[in-house]
């Protein structure tokens, strides 16, 4: 019983925005890949499958009342907790780090999704635990849980960028439902003596080495800064116009690391300039206030909640992946939502826009 | 009242909040704007240019491998500078040109070089790829006389290994080689990149991660000539640790000599710590080839060599262990009360079981045989029957406690189980019920029974020792760069054999007749001043009579087998040598095990002092006392007197 109401409220400009990021993103990735030699099928042809199945995904998620994710929502979690044990056990081990299960047919790194699982989980959440004056110490402890054991279990892998991503997104929640100065002073007050005295007195100095590894891999490794520097050069040397499409020297002689990936962003600015960049992030401004904007325009908590979520995770997802290729922050493997190459980074993003597009189809029922 | 103003309060904030985070987001926003405003319009000039100029280099510093050295320090494998030829990708104009020059030059292989650029090439534009290894002084020099002429080019000094001793002990310590492209796949070698050089066999293979090191490199900025501006970034090299192992390579030496040219494997076990302390494995190879590309016509020669000399006999050669197999049959005798010291067997020179018939070796019969005659001359009829007596499952059941069968876990790649046959067993892997005629033939280690010679030494190890299983050991201490300690290895008891000290002893005395008694098997094994015990082995590689066997070729003959163990009195090393088809056990084996005992005696004497002044020196000093091991003098007194009684 599909509404036609629903066709009609069809958010034809979140859909917009997304999609041209990917396209943008899948021109870039051709470029990026072009100076490398072909193994199987071409980077850019394997994005655009990648995002035809996101597209497919979003309209899934469309087609039933995001209401019905608020039942779902702790069986998701709970479901994804699991798999996370079952990766500790029986994981895929690559790079040092178990984050894959393998379940025969394909692969999947159930840490990425508790992106949405903690998105689902806080929304039912707080949805049904209302408060006056925002949150107080006493209201953190069952959203403390909630964060806590999943954030273990993806820290034992280790994989420490997205356990910071949960948490920020969480994070992000939480101040939407409103906080307390109480409960962000005693936050204050009790992370910050604690990471010191871990830091100084608890901690040896090969699991300080490890720490400082995980946030910054470039750490110890020869050539420390390296890719920092060649990023930055990309960046800067692009200048105002950028140095044309494919004709970035810097991507074009592989100066760069990982540059269909995590360094999509530096390929860009190289050949398309600040005036190419600047379209890129007003894109991004956009789809991420266009989020906020359907978490205002829709009238009950959960949407909002869910939006705002959202709108989160794709918000902490740009900035970092762009401050880090700017040189702003230490080099964490994160991805550019839509733009870098790679199929979980895309699905989990759809499956994001997805929920966007549900809330803001239904905003007319309230 | 109030409550419902807060609650109004309450639906109205989250609009206002969404206002404050859009406000967030436009200022984080704001900084990246920013950011991208300083380095692309602000200091584009300074990114343009050193993005056109972008010269920044990386020089890889390999890491000098860790040393191997003997128990006394002694150094076996150890580090020379080797020069290789190296392009940097993004330096070079004109490939072919170079590479022609480069051929023309140095006199190298043209296609060679390419072969090796075009597998290199595509890891990074700054990273030197390596197409020419092994330079001479003489070619480094042409280089750099015409460093002008050769933009891009440049030459990187790398330690390789040098062997001390040439082949000796090759197959234990191993050789390196280039890191495969499988390799670099996998797990322990994602931080190495193509050209490094990893343990590939042998004690370099297993203690890779200690041995190795970690390069360090320069980050240099250098102008559009190659002239080096300045070093942005410098990380030292680090050496790698150094291992010392548990052989001597005195012993080794006269181990290997000993062997002369024969193809087999020896293993010299200390009985109380279980510490390898001469490991051949014959014929050898030269480790030192396997660094560079090894010449064409020694690898076919290798490799078509039907004695296999790259296969480390020591570890993974499976041999049946023939009669030295007896002292398991009779100690599982013993321990279960089949047969004692006096049981007495009559042998005519076959056994019949059923409808088949089993020979023994001396097909005149050896007469009436107790424990100790059978082992002394090796009496296949007094097994055949003590065998069936005791079941193959229980026979099967001491060999287990004893590690056969299993791997010891010697830590060194390709060691092999070995095979203990038992009623399980050949149903498992047969489908098929053990018959009654299979036990004969394994208890005299024949049949399915197959040990390797690292069993065997450690199986005779443990008859010296009384039942003490102990892992064989390799590695004694990992030392660092200064030579400091790092880590110490104790001895590992593997599994205590459940069998009384008597009857230990009653399997010993045996033993020892084998070597010292008149008429014993083990004869030539047999030194003058060191008790030695052991018992030899000859075993079929063919079913055949023995006359015609004479006239067979090579692989066919028998393979000749000596497990031994010295002091008799208070055993200190076991031996353990297998010929692959040398005969019989008492001509071909037991003379090598003889003279190893023997230049283990010579090593364990003191060192000689030196000479005093003529006139101090008396006369009565007693000379052999010097002879003997230290701490032995009083024991091995005795065996001289006996010998002279009888």
């Amino acid at each position: 019983m599909i509404d036609r109401r629903l066709v009609t409220n069809y958010d034809w400009t979140l859909l917009g925005i997304v999609v041209a990021i990917c396209l943008l993103g899948i021109m870039n990735i051709y470029s990026a890949s072009a100076p490398y030699k072909l193994v199987g099928a071409p980077y850019y042809l394997k994005q655009i499958n990648w995002m035809a199945a996101g597209l497919l995904i979003t309209l899934l998620i469309c087609s039933v009342d995001y209401h019905l994710l608020e039942d779902v929502a702790y069986w998701f979690y709970g479901f994804l907790v699991l798999l996370l044990l079952a990766v500790l056990l029986v994981g895929k081990r690559t790079l040092g780090a178990t984050r894959w299960l393998d379940l025969g047919f394909f692969t999947i790194q159930p840490s990425e999704l508790m992106k949405i699982g903690i998105i689902l989980a806080f929304a039912r959440f707080f949805n049904n635990y209302q408060v006056v004056g925002g949150l107080a110490i006493k209201d953190m402890l069952y959203p403390s849980l909630l964060l806590g054991v999943p954030i273990l279990l993806i820290m034992k892998q280790p994989d420490l960028g997205t356990a910071v991503l949960v948490i920020l997104i969480a994070l992000s929640m939480a101040l939407f439902v409103g906080l307390r100065w109480s409960t962000v002073f005693s936050f204050v007050l009790v992370t910050v003596p604690v990471a010191w005295i871990g830091w100084t007195s608890i901690l040896k100095q090969y699991q300080k080495n490890r720490l400082l590894d995980f946030i910054n891999p470039e750490r110890s490794r020869l050539g420390s800064g390296y890719h920092i520097i060649q990023s930055k050069i990309a960046v800067g040397s692009g200048g105002f116009w950028g140095k044309g499409y494919v004709k970035g020297t810097q991507a074009q002689l592989r100066f760069l690391p990982e540059q269909h990936t995590d360094f999509a962003f530096s390929v860009y600015a190289e050949e398309w300039g600040f005036l190419g960049s600047l379209v890129l992030i007003a894109l991004y401004l956009s789809l991420i206030i266009w989020g906020l904007t359907i978490a205002r325009r829709c009238n009950d908590r959960l949407g909002a909640l869910l939006a705002v979520g959202v709108a989160a995770m794709l918000f902490w997802h740009t900035v970092i992946n762009i401050g880090m290729v700017i040189g702003l922050f230490p080099v964490v493997g994160v991805p550019l939502p839509f733009f870098s190459y790679g199929g979980t980074s895309m699905i989990t993003s759809m499956v994001g826009v997805g929920i966007l597009q549900n809330i803001s189809m239904r905003k007319f029922m309230f | 009242m109030i409550k419902e103003q807060r609650y109004v309060r309450e639906v109205a904030q989250p609009k206002r909040r969404i206002t404050l985070l859009v406000f967030g987001v436009l200022i984080v926003f704001a900084l990246l704007v920013v950011r991208l405003w300083y380095l692309q319009i602000l200091y584009v000039d300074k990114y343009r240019a050193l993005s056109e100029n972008n010269r920044l280099r990386f020089l890889p510093v390999a890491a000098a491998r860790g040393a191997l050295m003997d128990r006394n320090g002694t150094v076996l494998v150890g580090n020379q500078p080797s020069f290789s030829l190296t392009l940097i990708p993004q330096e070079i104009q004109d490939v072919e040109a170079t590479l022609d020059r480069l051929a023309k030059l140095l006199g190298l292989d043209r296609t060679e070089m390419e072969d090796r650029w075009q597998k290199g090439k595509g890891r990074a534009r700054y990273y030197p790829v390596v197409v020419a290894t092994n330079l001479s002084r003489d070619q480094v020099e042409k280089v750099e006389e015409n460093r002008l002429r050769l933009p891009g080019v440049e030459i990187a000094m790398k330690p390789v290994r040098e062997y001390a001793f040439k082949q000796s002990a090759a197959h234990l310590l191993g050789y390196i080689g280039e890191v495969s492209e499988k390799e670099l796949d996998s797990a322990p070698y994602n931080e190495y990149n193509p050209g490094d050089y990893v343990g590939k066999n042998g004690i370099e293979k297993a203690w890779e991660q200690e041995l190795h090191g970690e390069d360090g490199g320069r980050q240099l900025e250098v102008d559009s000539r190659g002239r080096v501006l300045r070093v942005l970034n410098e990380v030292r090299p680090s050496v790698g640790n150094s291992l010392v192992l548990t052989i001597d390579e005195r012993l080794q030496q006269a181990a290997e000599r000993a062997f002369g040219d024969k193809a087999g494997a020896a293993v010299v076990m200390d009985v109380h710590t279980g510490e390898v302390l001469a490991f051949v494995s014959s014929p050898t190879f030269d480790p030192a080839l396997f660094a560079g590309k090894i010449p064409t016509d020694i690898w076919e020669k290798y490799l078509k060599d039907p004695r296999h000399p790259l296969e480390d006999k020591a570890l993974s050669g499976l041999y049946p262990p023939g009669s030295t197999f007896k002292m398991i049959t009779a100690l599982a005798g013993l321990e279960d009360g089949v047969i004692d010291d006096a049981t007495t067997v009559t042998c005519t020179g076959s056994y019949t079981l059923g409808k088949a018939t089993y020979h023994c070796w001396k097909r005149g019969g050896h007469g009436i045989v107790n424990l100790r005659s059978a082992l002394k001359e090796s009496c296949d009829v007094y097994f055949y029957q003590l065998g069936v007596r005791l079941g193959i499952d229980r026979l099967a059941a001491m060999c287990r406690q004893f590690g056969l069968g299993q791997a010891l876990g010697i830590g060194l790649p390709g060691e092999k189980k070995g095979l203990i046959p038992d009623t399980a067993w050949k149903l498992k892997r047969f489908g098929k019920r053990w018959l009654p005629g299979d036990t004969p033939p394994a208890a005299i280690g024949q049949g399915y029974v197959l040990v390797t010679p690292i069993q065997l030494a450690s199986m005779v190890s443990t008859i010296a020792n009384e039942g003490t299983v102990l892992r064989p050991r390799l590695v004694r201490e990992v030392v660092d760069a200064d030579g400091k300690v790092l880590k110490t290895f104790a001895p590992v008891v593997l599994e205590r054999v459940a069998a009384s000290p008597a009857d230990f002893r009653l399997v010993k005395q045996g033993l020892y007749a084998v070597v010292n008694d008149p008429g014993g098997t083990g004869a030539a094994a047999r030194l003058g001043d060191l008790k030695v015990a052991g018992k030899t082995g000859t075993s079929q590689v063919v079913k055949l009579g023995e006359d015609r066997k004479r006239h067979l070729a090579y692989q066919y003959q028998d393979h000749a087998l000596f497990a031994g163990f010295a002091p008799y009195d208070n055993p200190e090393v076991a031996v353990a040598v297998v010929v692959e088809h040398g005969g019989s056990g008492g001509h071909a084996a037991a003379p090598i095990a003889g003279q190893i005992f023997r230049a283990w005696a010579d090593l364990k004497k003191p060192a000689p002092r030196p000479l005093p002044p003529p006139a101090d020196r008396t006369p009565a000093e007693p000379a052999p006392a010097a002879i003997l091991p230290p701490g032995q003098t009083e024991q091995a007194g005795q065996p001289a007197a006996e010998e002279q009684n009888r």
